[in-house]
């Protein structure tokens, strides 16, 4: 099973991607709504881009209060 | 439609849709882009009968109060007719709530009976306060094989042979307690009449009807009043379908709309600007010419819709446009929040009408909404039919707080008579929002802010200073406060909304960077819809009762005179 680190390095690199946010502004611990400045769908968004990413899926409420990129990836990893 | 003055509760209305129209379609459940589920009325009669059947057997009583606690689905409605039929009161709760939320709602309304989805079931039962939980039969939906579930049923099992009896009630006997706001503090349950929804329904279809063959796109939480109105009841009692999605990805509602042809669909701003975004990026890469022509013929939509919404016309203007939303939308309801009238004219300038509207739980679904005669993006509408609005002690502007009368606005509130007794006062509900009738005298409301120290997240959540006030308790000042920042410098206009914590410093306490990201660190416990937004630092001690409450009216005032907003420290 890969790494969380391995899972959010790829997360972050995503969601700079997707929203034009400089890489090195993003932290793990960041609160995603406001670095990314997104409110939840834009979350969403994010969500499916990852699930296409991982080739996993992640029902909605996957992401029902998870607000910082850690979380995120934990999320992920207990579903590869 | 039916005739609901025929009818003396919503069971007995939903019972006779169910044998009126059985060939009708009327649910449809999918997941991404996979349907689940496709009913007729009288499919949905077999479904939930059983479930009837089962609850009798499980001593189910008239009057007894039954939690639904889901995202929306099938099984939402299936649950809610069925605790309806048999004679119950319905306790919508929302799932985006914390299980420890859950668990304290749940024992406010005392609820005998719970049926709950099961990710959210599994959170109930690692929380804390699990023991404590005196709901006597749970109803899990969708549960693995082979989990443990505590003492719940499985939804899918519960069910018995044989006809279920019907339990009548009256128009004054309560149908719903829905709470209207987060749980810090006194929980507003509303305690709503068979009377308020049947009333409330026939006001909603006079205005924007549904008949069989409408199809209605749900994608509010159902335990939403909009939504459980206009999602459930309101089609239902026509004969009409209602479209669940188990998501809310924009990229399945925008294929939703195309593969259902959605006829009519409530939204709350955040979705509706969402929507916005994601057809002016697609204007934004058309070719030049295209672009020019797309404009042109917005224009020209324009124009020819000044007067009223020509949806036919509209649809041969801009076929691309109308195709992409199914080629069938009738109307796009807007409301739960503060509404960009810029956005609301976006929409109506493609020919797809969207009409803005004004409600508050406490009077079940809707106040005043927009009629389209003609179209209006600076007003929340006029009064329903059976509505009376009030403007009380207006100013100088003519901006007062805007009071509401009709069969539909709650009871009361939930155990709680001092509460009741300062919102509803000789009959009028005080709700606590600022607005005024507009001068040219078609009676349509528009509204300026909030008397009441709270917020309206563009998701349309109320959030009062007391549901967060918590997440602070032991934060190293001397004391601290929530207040919405509009409550403590009105602007008379809605939009800008903000909470934030106003601290009093112990005495030679400096605010440095510890205490700030202690501060940051609490608030990023609650969800992110619920966070303040900045802090104050007050130099004077809170005012205090004699028990040593905060007297926040009165500090509101001394931070209003005494500060600006423009000296919050944004977090």
């Amino acid at each position: 099973m890969p790494a969380t680190d391995h899972i959010l390095d790829q997360i972050l690199d995503l969601a700079a991607t997707h929203f034009k946010v400089p890489r090195e502004k993003l932290c793990a611990d960041d609160d995603f709504f406001k670095t990314l400045g997104i409110d939840s769908l834009q979350a969403l968004d994010l969500l499916t881009r990852l699930e296409h990413h991982f080739r996993i899926e992640l029902p909605d409420y996957e992401l029902q209060g998870v607000s910082d990129f850690r979380t995120l990836a934990n999320r992920i990893q207990a579903r590869l | 439609m039916l005739d609901l003055r025929q009818y003396a509760s919503l069971g007995a209305a939903l019972k006779d849709a169910l044998e009126r129209w059985p060939n009708e379609t009327c649910l449809i459940e999918a997941d991404r882009d996979r349907e689940k589920v496709r009913l007729t009325y009288s499919d949905f009669k077999e479904m939930a009968h059983p479930l009837c059947r089962a609850l009798e057997d499980a001593d189910f009583k008239t009057g007894d109060r039954a939690a639904i606690i889901m995202t929306n689905q099938s099984k939402w409605l299936i649950s809610a007719y069925s605790i309806l039929f048999c004679g119950g009161v319905l306790v919508p709760l929302d799932y985006k709530l914390t299980a420890a939320e859950h668990l304290q709602l749940l024992a406010h309304s005392k609820s005998r009976f719970l049926v709950v989805e099961y990710y959210l079931w599994r959170a109930i039962t690692q929380s804390s306060g699990f023991a404590k939980l005196k709901v006597e039969i749970v109803l899990v939906t969708e549960a693995p094989a082979g989990e443990e579930l505590h003492g719940a049923y499985r939804w899918e099992e519960f069910k018995r042979k044989g006809d279920p009896q019907f339990v009548a009630r009256q128009r004054e006997d309560t149908a719903c307690i829905v709470y209207s706001s987060g749980t810090g503090g006194r929980p507003k349950g509303c305690v709503l009449t068979h009377d308020s929804y049947l009333e409330q329904c026939a006001s909603l279809t006079a205005w924007y009807p549904f008949w069989p063959g409408v199809r209605y796109l749900s994608i509010l939480p159902t335990n939403h009043a909009i939504d459980f109105m206009v999602g459930f009841i309101g089609p239902f009692v026509c004969g009409a379908c209602v479209v669940h999605l188990r998501t809310l990805r924009p990229e399945f509602v925008r294929d939703a709309f195309v593969r259902y042809r959605i006829t009519y669909v409530s939204l709350v701003p955040m979705v509706l600007k969402n929507l916005e975004r994601g057809l002016r990026a697609k204007f934004d890469e058309l070719k030049p010419r295209e672009r020019w022509m797309l404009d042109r013929l917005i224009g020209l939509n324009k124009m020819l819709t000044r007067g009223r919404p020509r949806v036919e016309l509209s649809r041969r203007l801009l076929p691309q446009v109308h195709k992409a939303f199914g080629g069938e939308l009738r109307a796009l309801i807007v409301g739960g929040a503060f509404t960009d009238p810029s956005t609301l004219q976006f929409f109506y300038d493609l020919g797809i009408p969207v009409t803005c509207g004004y409600g508050l739980t406490e009077a079940c679904t809707a106040v005043t909404l927009n009629d389209l005669k003609p179209f209006r993006a600076d007003t929340v509408g006029k009064p329903l039919p059976g509505t009376e609005v009030r403007v009380l002690n207006p100013d100088g502007d003519g901006i007062g707080e805007v009071a509401v009368r009709s069969r539909a606005v709650m009871s009361h509130y939930l155990d709680d008579p001092e509460q009741t007794a300062q919102t509803i006062v000789e009959g009028w509900l005080l709700t606590g929002d600022l607005g005024r009738f507009d001068a040219d005298g078609r009676g349509h409301l528009q509204l300026f802010g909030r008397k009441k120290n709270m917020i309206v997240t563009e998701g349309g959540k109320n959030i009062y200073p007391e549901d967060i006030e918590a997440v602070f308790d032991g934060l190293p000042v001397k004391e601290y406060c929530v207040f919405a920042a509009n409550y403590l410098w009105p602007q008379k206009t809605l939009g800008n909304e903000m909470l934030m914590l106003v601290v009093r410093l112990e005495q030679n306490q400096q605010f440095d960077e510890r205490l700030r990201e202690e501060i940051v660190a609490r608030n990023r416990r609650l969800p992110d819809f619920k966070r303040v937004g900045g802090y104050l630092v007050w130099e004077k001690d809170f005012p205090r009762t004699a028990s040593l409450k905060i007297k926040r009216g009165e500090l509101a005032e001394e931070i209003g005179v005494g500060a600006a907003r423009a000296g919050v420290v944004g977090i």
